[in-house]
Order: structure tokens, then sequence, then C-alpha cells
């Protein structure tokens, strides 16, 4: 398991392939990456600032982590969140799960993304043409998280 | 009762702030009670104004029924937008 908050970029292909080197159980690793984009809610979006509460984010994302390790039978799951000034095309978020199959793969990491966004301290404030705004939390993420809470 | 008390993004800004220690009351005992003294007594309005805030007690979301303890870390903020 690897969590980490930080404002440094990183390498996806160098991530996974940490994740795999000598684990030959592994037969199936599902990895999800977020990025800036130049338009949000109609709004073109020059960048943005991700503000997190230090040590809750990281308490929040191990949490979550233990959770899905807790519904699927993975070997490992790694979470890297960004923060401070992001760029459009930047990455924000790599979530990463490595499993024997497909299925407890993708689904974990599904699982990881939707509870990421609604429990993980995290904020993002976009710079648009009408100046700096809080980014408003959408309910159709608290929708994809809540589908897993239905499930059990 | 002492309490720590952060705020972060959009509730920061608001505010001006982002923590103050504060000495409670006895009768502030939930951090329901924290948010709404902390509106009244302590000058933050926008705490109650907020709509759809959330708190964390000593870093682990909670409600605002949950019961405080001297020394704890309570955090309010709007509804995160990460990931």
């Amino acid at each position: 398991m690897s969590i980490r908050v930080q404002t440094a970029d990183f390498d996806v292909g160098h991530e996974l392939a940490e994740m795999r080197r000598g684990r030959f159980e592994i037969g199936a690793l599902a990895s999800f990456v977020g990025l800036v984009r130049d338009l949000n809610d109609g709004c073109g979006v020059a960048g943005m600032t991700l503000e997190h509460y230090p040590g809750m984010a990281e308490q929040a994302l191990a949490d979550i982590v233990a959770e899905a390790r807790s519904r699927w039978p993975v070997s490992d799951i790694r979470v890297i969140h960004r923060v401070g000034r992001l760029a459009p095309g930047d990455q924000i978020v790599f979530v990463a799960v490595a499993g024997a199959h497909r299925g407890e793969a993708f689904a974990a990491c599904e699982f990881v993304m939707d509870w990421l966004k609604t429990r993980a301290p995290f904020w993002k404030r976009e710079e648009t043409p009408g100046g700096a705004r809080w980014v408003e939390a959408k309910s159709t993420d608290d929708d994809a998280a809540t589908r897993w809470v239905s499930k059990d | 009762m002492r309490i720590s008390v952060l705020y972060f993004a959009s509730l920061k800004e608001a505010l001006g702030v982002g923590g103050e220690t504060v000495e409670l009351p006895a009768t502030v005992a939930t951090t329901g009670a924290l948010r709404n003294w902390l509106a009244n007594s302590g000058g933050r309005a926008a705490l109650t104004e907020a709509q759809a805030l959330r708190c964390a007690r000593n870093q682990r979301m909670t409600g605002f029924d949950e019961p405080l303890a001297d020394g704890d870390e309570i955090a309010f903020f709007p509804p995160v937008t990460g990931g």
C-alpha cells in the first residue's frame, strides 16, 4: 500500500512498474488518472489550486484503501493526490489496484475514486476569466459514492 | 474545555482565519453546539450561514452531534471537491 499527498508530478508508468515488480500473482493492474480540464461548468479554466487538510487527507485515503481491501481480495493499492497550483492537462490524482483478476481490480479502483471524491478533504479553487471560484461539490459524486454503500 | 478549531477552503476564506484555539463553557458539548457557539459568541457567522458544512473530529469525518473532549481538534469545511 502506498498513499502520497504531494505537490510534485508523478510518472504513471513508473508507479505501475513498481507495483508489479516481482509480484507474479498479479494478473490485473487497473489504474485511473484524474486531469485538470480547461473548461468546467461552461467557464474557461486557466488553472486551479488544490487545498487539503494535512494529516486528515492522508488518514482519509488510508481509511478508504483499507475499506477497499476489506471488500475485494486485491494485492496492492496505490493512491497519489497532488496539491498546490495545477494547470490544464496536469495530473491531479492517481489510483491503481493490483489483483489476481480484472473484476476486483476494476471495482476496487472505481470504489477508491468514488469515495475519495466525497470523503477525502481536498478542495479545488479554479481560476476563471471572472475570477477565482471554489468548485462546488456535485450531487452526481454523492450518488456515485452512495451506490457502494447500498451494496452492503 | 480547550478545543483547537480549524477552517478550510471557502469557509476559511469567508472567516479570514485558518483556525483558533477556544476555551468552551461547559454547556458547549458537541460539534454542532461548538459551531453555533462560534457563530453566535465568537463572531464566526459564516459557520451557520454556510450550506452543507462538514466537520471532522480529530481528523475523522463526523456529524454535528459528536461529543467533544478536552484537547480535541475540530475542523469545519465545505463538502470536499478533490480527485
